[in-house]
Order: structure tokens, then sequence, then C-alpha cells
């Protein structure tokens, strides 16, 4: 099977989507000519054409409203915003017009689009490049939010987000990119949207996470592992609908709950996630559900370290979990 | 350059003496001096990206002119807002190249606490309003400046710089639109490098270019040759008269190119030809403003390398100083979130500190 980088195995998955499904078109700035600034569509405009990949005038607002007007006449498009930062200016369409144009026409409109967008840190790229803004849009009804954290999902998620039937909002942690390889098959697959995946089964704490962060988790459960505290990563892998189940049946198994995520602490997906199984697994809890995120400052460019939970912040967190 | 583009001096050094703002020696010694200066911190700047002292940068090579020139023609007391590739603007109104590095760096000597990726200059005591990645964000932003002195009586005015890309925001549109109507002292500065990222300007507009945009929003539109600094400042002087008496805003583009990458991250063989941009090194803004300067007689050998020697000297002792900064400290990366620290922060400070003595 082929081994492939985060980033190649999205250009895959477009790539093998487009080639299928000729209603599909994508939009973005520097998507084109220059194969996009992470090259996530390199070869793609030459092999599509200008009419299919499209290069656009340099705003958000249109890229998406341009996009939304195509999918109601029936395309596909999928949309990159260059980084998750700048996709502020569309922000109003995605939430008053895109969110909400199934459930204001009684279900005979639907905006069937992906948005693809680098998000997260670890690049240095400072405030206005390294963001984690997926609560936004985990707050909004109508949109389903995905963030794959390997080569393998990306490649199945995207194909699954392509071909739902809701908008979808695809986040790809940059940092990821090209870090992370790992093999994909070829030709069409699909990992269904809304299911989580227990990464490494464990007795004594459960780790929920997603993204980049699945990465520290897992290097953080290894370590836990040698200290003889047994830990379940589980990478949430969608974020909106989340999958209930995965995480009621992993605390029900382990009565310990550590959330991992690099987005702010305040009102991050980890506090929802915290409520959740207050309500559904309280009686299954032995200890206080604990999170490690980011700051509620804005991301800070020369203490990005500082900023970022890492593996020992994570290990830290575990052990005072496991001992409680 | 096409009929209706003003230009004062050609790319051979020749000069319209009618057009000649006919600046005093001293002046023109300084804008030169400027414009070198630049172009030795872009260079630098470049070279400390490649050897991994820096993380990224954007360079200016190429485009001195359209911004010194024009930041030359505004009062101390007049407000810019920069985009991020005005570098030689922040050094003619006087940002001391050692912040300008700071800011690069990060480190603790930077006005800005370290918090910032490149470009990001400003300073409140130079009435420069720090510049933010997001694409258009101080068109409207400058537009409710000038329309808050003309409510305060004050015969300010203020200059947006944003590029060819940035006429397709939004943005753009909006701080048109409010300047028209309320007739606000504003100068809409596009410095049209002919690409944003990769994408030419072609892809920015359907009208013919960018300043005929002016007429729809009623209001005066030129186009400069944004290579020639003289003919730069000349449009300048003119859209801030109008601005200071009362006139209203003005739409000016100048055309220049941008020689170097978008940033250290870009490669622009994948988007256009390596003929294209040497025809673009032929009409250096610096090369032009010298032959005019040596046209007049104002010029020298001995002052060229003299100033260049100068200027290389004066951004190694800046970048010495910088580079030996130590980073912010951590308490600093949760201050003036809000102006008082919130509860959670000062939790959150805790908490970075015990695990940051781990680290
Ligand atoms: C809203 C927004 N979208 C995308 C970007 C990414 N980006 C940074 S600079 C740039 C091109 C800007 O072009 P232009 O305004 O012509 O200025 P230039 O860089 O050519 O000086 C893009 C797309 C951004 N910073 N902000």
């Amino acid at each position: 099977m082929p081994v492939l980088t985060v980033v190649q195995a999205i250009n895959k998955a477009l790539s093998e989507e487009m080639s299928k499904d000729e209603s599909i078109v994508l939009l973005g700035e520097d998507i084109g000519v220059n194969g996009g600034v992470f090259r996530a569509t390199e070869g793609l405009y030459q092999t599509f054409g200008s009419n299919r990949v499209i290069d656009t005038p340099l705003t958000e607002s249109g890229i998406i409203g341009i996009a939304m007007g195509m999918s109601l006449y029936g395309l596909k498009p999928v949309a990159e915003i260059q980084f998750l930062d700048f996709i502020y200016p569309a922000f109003d369409l995605i939430v008053n017009e895109l969110a909400k144009f199934r459930y204001r026409t009684g279900g005979h409109y639907t905006a069937h689009m992906v948005i693809r967008a680098p998000c997260g840190g670890g690049i240095k790229g400072g405030m206005y490049h390294s963001q984690s803004s997926e609560t936004y849009f985990i707050h909004t009804a109508g949109l389903k939010v995905v963030m794959p954290s390997s080569s393998y999902d990306a490649k199945g998620l995207l194909i699954a987000a392509i071909r739902d039937d809701d908008p979808v909002i695809f986040l790809e942690p940059k940092r990821l990119y090209r870090s992370i390889k790992g093999e994909v098959p070829e030709g069409d697959y699909a990992v269904q949207l809304g299911r989580a995946s227990v990464l490494t089964e464990g007795e004594d704490v459960s780790l929920f996470t997603y993204g980049a962060m699945v990465h520290v988790a897992l290097e953080a459960a290894k370590k836990a592992g040698e200290k003889g505290i047994s830990v379940e990563v589980v990478d949430l892998r969608t974020l909106s609908p989340l999958d209930f189940d995965a995480m009621v049946t992993s605390v029900k198994k382990t009565g310990r709950v550590v959330i991992v995520h690099e987005a702010p602490r305040t009102l991050g997906l980890g506090a929802e996630i915290s409520a959740i199984i207050s309500e559904k697994a309280f009686l299954h809890l032995e200890a206080p559900i604990a999170r490690v995120t980011g700051y509620d400052t804005p991301y800070h460019y020369s203490l990005e370290e500082v900023y970022l939970p890492n593996v020992e912040k994570v290990l830290k967190t575990v052990e005072k979990t496991a001992s409680f | 350059m096409s009929s209706g583009v003003l230009q004062v001096v050609n790319q051979e050094g020749k000069f319209d003496p009618k057009l000649d703002p006919d600046l005093p020696q001293s002046e023109l010694h300084k804008l030169y001096r400027t414009m070198i200066y630049t172009r030795v911190f872009d260079n630098r700047m470049i070279a400390l990206q490649r050897q991994g002292r820096m993380s990224f940068y954007a360079p200016c090579v190429g485009e001195e002119a359209a911004h010194v020139g024009s930041a030359y023609a505004l009062k101390p007391e007049d407000w810019l807002f920069p985009q991020y590739r005005e570098q030689g603007a922040m050094i003619l109104r006087g940002i001391p190249l050692e912040q300008l590095v700071s800011s690069l760096f990060g480190n603790r000597n930077d006005v800005c606490k370290g918090r910032n990726f490149a470009n990001a200059w400003g300073d409140r005591s130079l009435n420069i309003v720090n510049s933010s990645a997001p694409v258009g964000t101080q068109i409207p932003l400058a537009v409710g400046a000038a329309m808050a002195a003309k409510y305060k009586g004050d015969k300010i005015v203020t200059l947006a710089y944003f590029g060819d890309g940035s006429t397709s925001s939004g943005y753009f549109h909006v701080g048109l639109t409010f300047a028209s109507v309320f007739k606000a002292p504003t100068i809409f500065f596009c410095k049209n490098n002919q690409y944003a990222v990769s994408v030419p300007t072609q892809r920015q507009l359907g009208s013919e270019n960018i300043a005929v945009k002016a007429a729809g929003y009623g209001m005066e539109g030129v186009q400069v040759d944004g290579n020639d600094i003289l003919a730069v400042y000349r449009v300048t002087k003119d859209a801030v008269e109008r601005a200071r008496n009362g006139e209203g805003p003005t739409l000016i583009e100048a055309i220049t190119y941008r020689i170097g990458p978008h940033s250290t991250s870009d490669d622009p063989s994948r988007y256009r030809s390596q003929e294209e941009v040497e025809s673009w090194k032929r009409k250096d803004p610096i090369k032009r403003l010298r032959l005019y300067l040596e046209n007049r007689g104002l010029w020298g050998e001995k002052e060229e390398a003299d100033l260049w020697k100068e200027a290389e000297d004066m951004v190694s002792e800046a970048v010495r100083k910088a580079e030996a900064a130590p980073l912010p400290t951590v308490e600093s990366m949760f201050e003036d979130v809000y102006k008082e620290m919130s509860t959670a922060l000062k939790e959150q400070l805790q908490d970075a500190l015990t695990f940051h003595e781990w680290g």
C-alpha cells in the first residue's frame, strides 16, 4: 500500500473524487497554478483545468458565497480557505446561510459543499496562522465539522465529506501535513462521519482528543504505559456530530477522563465532552474530568511552545487523574 | 508606461522639469537613503531566514519607491495604516531598525512583546497603526480614524496601504463607500505589484485597472508609476492636499512589481517567468532615483559606496542587538488580553509557569 503524507492523502481524495464526479469543483486562493500554498491541490489544475480548479479573487466571503450559489444549482464545490484564520469574512454566509439553508427552506434547498481549511498551530505562524476556532462551527447547528489526524483518515474522511449531503467544515491540522505519513489504500474508501476511533485500548484513563493533539496524546499514553498506567486514546475525528457512544463506552471501562485540545479552554470542545460525560456516565466516573488545552489568550508567536499542550502536560495530567 | 499613468522620471533617469517636484537636495538624499536602507534591510532579513535564524519574512524589494514616496507626502501627525510590505515607510517615519528586527524575532525588546508573526510593525508614537495579517482589515479602520479626526476638527489625513489582491476584499469596498459618503480625509494607496501570492492582478478585477474603480464611488482615482518615487510623491501630495482641504478621499494605484517572493515560504518560479522578473528589475526604483540624482549632479560614486556601507553597518548592529535579546517572559503571554487579567487567565498563568519549568 502506498505511504502518503497527510497532504498527499488529501490531494488523492480530491483527485479521485473529481475523476468520478464532474459536479465537483474546487475554489480558493492560489489553489490552481500554484497548487495551493500547502500544495494540497498540486497537479489538479493541470489535470482538471481552470473551470474545475478555480483560482479565485482574494475574498473569502466571495469564495464561500459563490461556492454556496454553485451548490444550490447542483454542483458540489470544495472551497479552500487558505488558513482557517482568514475564514471570518465569510462567517456571516457560513452561519446565516450555509448552516441554515436546509432548515429554513423546509429541506427544499441544501448546500452540498465542503470547506477545507488548514488549522491549528505548531508551525511558528503566530496568531493569524495558527488559530483553532472549531468551536464556532461546532456551535452552529447545520454544519458538520471534521478533523483528521492521519493520512488514512484524511483521505477517507474527505471522501465522506465530499459525498455528504450536508455542508462540512473539513479542518486540516497544518502541522501534520508533512510530518505525518501513513499507508493509504488506492481507490475508493470512505471513513464514516460521526464515528470516533479507538487508537489504543486501555483500562485506566480515557484520553479524548483530535487533530494534531492525537500524536501528543499517543506519545503521552506510551510514556504513561511505561509507568504502569493503561491509557485508551480515542480520536474523535468528527467534532460535530460527536460520537456519544464511543465516549460513553470508553468511560464505562476506565472511569477516568482527560481531554486534550489545542483550542482555547473556554467553551472549547472539552467543555462539551465533559458535560456529555457528566450527563451520560456520571456514575461510572472515579475522578474529576481533566482538560489540557490551549490557553485563553490569542495564539502567541514566540512562546508557542508554552501555549500549546505538550507531552509533559498531558502525561502529568494523566498521572494525576489516574491516582485520584 | 501607458498614458494616464503619471511618470516624472523615466527608466533612463530623464525627467520632465514641468512635473519635477523640485525637492531640495537634502530631502532627495533622505528619500534615497531610506530606499537603500530598506533594500539592505530586506536582503539581510531574507538571509537570516535562509540561515534559520528567523522563521519567516515578506520582502518589499522593488516596491520601495511606492511606499517611501507616498509616506513622505504625509506629515508626522497624519495616520498611517500599513499592510505588511511597507518596510521603507516604517523606516522613513522613524521606527528604529532594531525595533523592526526585534518584532521579527518576537523577542523581549519588541514593543509588542513578541506576540506577532512577521511584518506586523507599528508605533503609536509615530501614528502608525500596527498591521495585522488578515488582508484588507486596515482599510475601513483608516476611514473611521479619518472620520473621527474630522469630527474632532483635527486637520489630519489617514493613509491605508494595500495590495492589488486586497481590492477584492469586501473591506476595500466598505472603506471606499464610507469614505465617499462621508468625504473622509483618507488616501487609499494600492501598491499594484502584479501578484497576490501566485494570483495575477487580472484575476482580481474585470475593470480596466484599479484606479477606475474610484469613479464608481464618486472619488478621484489616479494611476502612477510606482517605481518613480517623485511621481508617487507628487500624486500622493495632491491627494493629501485635497483631503486636508475637505475635498474627500482619493484612490491611488501605484504600478510596481514584487521582485522577491511573496514571502520566504513562496516559490515564484511556479507561477511567473524569470524573464518577467528581469524585465522589472530593469525598472528598479532605486536605480531610477540614482540616475535622476546623478543627472542633476547631486550624487556620486563615493556617496553611493559610503551609503551602502553605512546601511549595512546599521542593519548589522540592529540584528546583533535584537538577536541577543531573550524571549518574552511566560507572564507576558497572559498580559493585555484584557486590561485586568481575568480569574481564568490568572489560573492559566500558574499552570503555564508550572509546566514551563519542566520544559
Ligand atoms: C483575509 C486573508 N486571506 C488570505 C490571506 C493570505 N494571504 C496573505 S497575503 C496574500 C496576498 C495579498 O496580496 P496583495 O493584497 O496584492 O498584497 P501583496 O502581498 O501582493 O503585497 C494572501 C492571499 C490573508 N492574509 N488574509
